[in-house]
């Protein structure tokens, strides 16, 4: 492994962006189907529908500070509690291996389930509501958490075990301070996973049942025939994900700085 | 002894537990814990299952769920394993696309469900595309990903024995890059499986059929919560083979790769 | 203090099965420092995951004060052979240190006071903040060392503890070891292929046959103390032993064609 750097850590490195909304702009103009609004018109839609407030609400529109904030905390509620319920479990099922053998078969089939099923099943058991897309959220990305998991709590360096044990530390200390930093690093790759999943399933189920977010929004706007609105829109879902995406790097590398400088040692 | 060896199966634990959930979600049912009206019971839900299994119109729906799966998976590879083998060798093109990319990667797909609508007439073929555009993601990080961890001494080999780019490409880049374009094949077909549905869902029966429009031909029904969940547990069962079978390719076809990677680890 | 008796372990079973201990008799006396030398692959470490109840021996018995060991007894600190994995790469030095403290009840200034008198005596006073791998290998190993002692066991069993650190602080950590077990009445079990050292820092050599293991020597280190790394090793007495356990650790074949490393 040669350690390159990854080209996008240089200055500069976002010229293509630019360059790629000028073609898209020019094409589209030239183009001139409806269809296919031109970038300045997305924009110019995107800045109408949420950032054409009053300035004492620093220009946020009643739609920016209702269904962004809908949407993002029952991504956030559904994701984070299928983080805390993933994790447990999954070391729990790591560390037992006669749990694992009764109970791994059932999770792999679980996760095998697509989770836009779930979405129907939700809907008739609880009416259309945050608690409905939370519960869909939290089944459809507990899987992949719950699976790396157990595949981190399983695969701790004997090693590092044995050295707990004979220092003498409790089960509950062994458990915090050795397993838990053990799997890290997978729970990580799981959570990762999970959360891209969970913003999927968080547009689609706001497109299915739902009064309010994001993801009614497109749909209304889709219903409307505003197109500028839905490829705001659509712009929008890409930027939070990209924020998201950043920020969940952002506490990774922190958290697990560790992990990547003793690997590259070793 | 014969306990301690019976336990010691993978197998039968698996399939214990299976049964004991079964039990368990009966019992609830049957103690009245979980009315049946709030949540089917297991035996019907199961009966029906096997209902379903016999029923011509849902296996229809799975047929055509898991063609325009199929196609879409197929097209997926043809276009992102030769793009991420482009994006791969060439600098320059990664470096031009990969904040654009940046942007788009995470636009989650089926946000683009609703301008599809409007663009497609024919639901089968915007089925299809949209399948193709959120599968190629990970097929297309991973073949990058694994272009860069070819051992760049063995490139280094066939060059000093004469060979040429191509040759370098076809006997060194393509096999060791090979398990990292499987794995991002598998993670693929689970995320063609929910743009397929999630269109179904949201085309509705005015877009043919597939096991999203089943289930929402059942909603109106008022044993409806036994079709979802007898459905859901027929497309866990294909997830679960199709899976496996995807990791049992896999597994033999690379068993040089995970035998390094184990020692490594 | 710990009675090791007809001591047998074999690893697997059928035809890939390796007989490691072939019934091990040791007993070890309050306060003594005993080292065990012997060939490489011997079976050492077996014997003292054994005592340290990492490792269900198949046969045999050991008793620590008296009673069986079963699980990891209280009041014991192990120095692994392979001390780099035994460290926790997501720990500060420090952190790794005092960590076996909590189990003593220590609150947290007092932990963190005793980590740096045990980094300090190990010459490692600078490093606290830092990761193990961002050390040196004698230095994660001066680290295990100090997690050890900080521990003050009442038995401390160590498997080639000075393996890769150079020579003069090999030498001062040997003199570390004496010194701590005269102010903490340890008991001490130490591994080592180096039969100088043995013979340098132990009350006791124990001399371990090839494998499957056997006790085939157990001397009485009878020097002046306290010892001193000049004048010991001139000691009459010091040559002697040391030829005695050579002799007693290439056994009974022609030395010629048998070279061990101990030798060297
Ligand atoms: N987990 C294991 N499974 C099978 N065989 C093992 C295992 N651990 C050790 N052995 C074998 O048992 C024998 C004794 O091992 P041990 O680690 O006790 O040797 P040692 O005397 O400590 O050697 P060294 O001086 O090189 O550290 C070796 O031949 C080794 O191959
Ligand atoms: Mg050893």
């Amino acid at each position: 492994m040669n350690p390159a750097k990854p080209p996008s850590k240089r200055p500069g490195w976002l010229w293509p962006v630019p360059v790629a909304l000028a073609g898209w702009e020019l094409a589209t103009r030239a183009a001139g189907d409806l269809s296919f609004p031109p970038p300045t018109t997305i924009f110019s839609r995107m800045r109408e529908m949420w950032l054409s407030g009053p300035a004492d609400r620093l220009w946020l529109t009643d739609a920016a500070l209702t269904d962004i904030p809908a949407s993002v905390g029952r991504l956030l509620a559904g994701w984070a509690l299928a983080g805390l319920v993933g994790t447990t479990l999954g070391i729990a099922l790591g560390r037992s291996p006669l749990l694992s053998r009764f109970l791994g078969p059932l999770v792999h089939f679980a996760r095998a389930v697509p989770p836009p099923l779930l979405l129907p099943f939700f809907m008739a058991l609880f009416a259309i509501g945050a608690r409905m897309q939370i519960n869909v959220i939290l089944f459809g990305v507990v899987w992949p958490i719950l699976i790396n998991s157990a595949e981190g709590a399983r695969h701790v360096d004997p090693l590092h075990l044995e050295t707990a044990a004979a220092f003498g530390l409790s089960r509950g200390q062994r458990l915090l301070r050795v397993v838990l930093p053990s799997a890290l690093p997978k729970v990580f790759a799981g959570l990762r996973l999970s959360l891209s999943l969970a913003l999927i399933l968080m547009v689609i189920s706001e497109l299915v049942g739902s009064v309010d977010g994001i993801g009614f929004q497109l749909l209304d706007a889709q219903r409307s025939y505003d197109l500028p609105g839905v490829w705001g829109t659509i712009v929008l879902l890409g930027l939070l994900g990209c924020a998201f995406n950043a920020a969940f790097l952002a506490a990774e590398r922190r958290i697990l700085s560790w992990h990547r400088a003793a690997n590259q040692t070793t | 002894m014969i306990a301690r060896r019976l336990l010691d199966s993978g197998p039968l634990c698996g399939a214990l537990g299976a049964a004991g959930l079964v039990g368990a979600w009966e019992a609830a049912g049957r103690t009245g814990f979980i009315s049946p009206t709030v949540f089917p019971r297991a035996s019907a839900v199961l009966s029906r299952a096997a209902g379903l299994a016999a029923d011509a119109g849902f296996l229809s729906c799975v047929v055509s769920t898991l063609g325009a799966w199929a196609i879409g998976l197929l097209l997926t590879v043809a276009v992102a394993v030769p793009a991420g083998f482009l994006l791969g060798t060439l600098p320059g093109l990664e470096r031009a696309f990969g904040p654009v990319f940046e942007f788009l990667r995470p636009i989650p797909s089926v946000a683009l469900i609703p301008p599809a609508l409007v663009l497609f007439s024919d639901k089968v073929d915007m089925k299809i595309t949209l399948i193709v555009y959120a599968a190629s993601w990970p097929v297309l990080i991973n073949t990058m990903y694994g272009l860069k961890e070819v051992d760049p001494l063995a490139k280094e080999t066939l060059r000093a024995f004469g060979f040429g780019p191509a040759a370098v490409l076809w006997r060194v880049s393509l096999p060791s890059t090979a398990p990292f374009i499987a794995a991002g094949v598998r993670l693929a077909a689970a995320v063609a499986l929910i743009v397929g549905i999630s269109v179904e869902f949201l085309a509705g029966g005015a877009g043919g059929s597939g096991i999203g429009v089943f289930l929402i031909e059942a909603g109106g029904a008022t044993d409806a919560l036994e079709y979802i969940v007898a459905a859901a547990l027929w497309a866990g069962v294909i997830g679960y083979l199709s899976n496996g079978l995807f990791v049992l390719a896999e597994r033999r076809a690379f068993r040089w790769h995970t035998a390094r990677t184990e020692v490594a680890r | 203090m710990l009675e090791i008796s007809n001591l047998t372990h074999t690893y697997g079973s059928g035809p890939g099965s390796h007989h490691a201990l072939g019934g091990v008799d040791l007993s070890v006396a309050e306060g003594e420092l005993v080292c065990i030398v012997g060939p490489s692959g011997c079976g050492k470490s077996t014997l003292l995951r054994s005592v340290a109840g990492l490792l269900r021996p198949g046969g045999g018995e050991v008793l620590f004060n008296g009673a069986p060991v079963a699980g990891t007894p209280k009041d014991l600190a192990v120095v692994f052979q392979d001390y780099s994995r035994s460290l926790f790469p997501w720990m500060s030095v420090a952190d790794n240190v005092s960590l076996p403290l909590r189990r003593k009840g220590l609150d947290r200034p007092r932990r963190e006071e005793a980590a740096l008198e045990a980094l300090t005596q190990v010459g490692l006073e600078e490093a606290g903040a830092k990761y193990p791998w961002q050390l040196s290998g004698g230095m994660q190993q001066r680290v295990a060392i100090a997690r050890a002692l900080a521990y003050r066991p009442a038995l401390l069993l160590m498997d080639e503890p000075f393996g890769s650190v150079d020579a003069q602080t090999r030498e001062d950590l040997e003199d570390l070891t004496l010194r701590v077990r005269g102010h903490h009445a340890m008991t001490i079990l130490l591994i080592t292929h180096d039969i100088d050292e043995s013979v340098y820092v132990g009350d006791r050599v124990v001399v371990l046959s090839g494998a499957p293991a056997t006790v085939v020597g157990d001397l009485r280190v009878d020097l002046p103390e306290p010892r001193e790394q000049i004048a010991t090793r001139e000691h009459p007495g010091f040559v002697r032993l040391r030829a005695e356990v050579g002799r007693l650790v290439r056994g009974p074949r022609p030395a010629a064609q048998h070279p061990t490393p101990e030798t060297v």
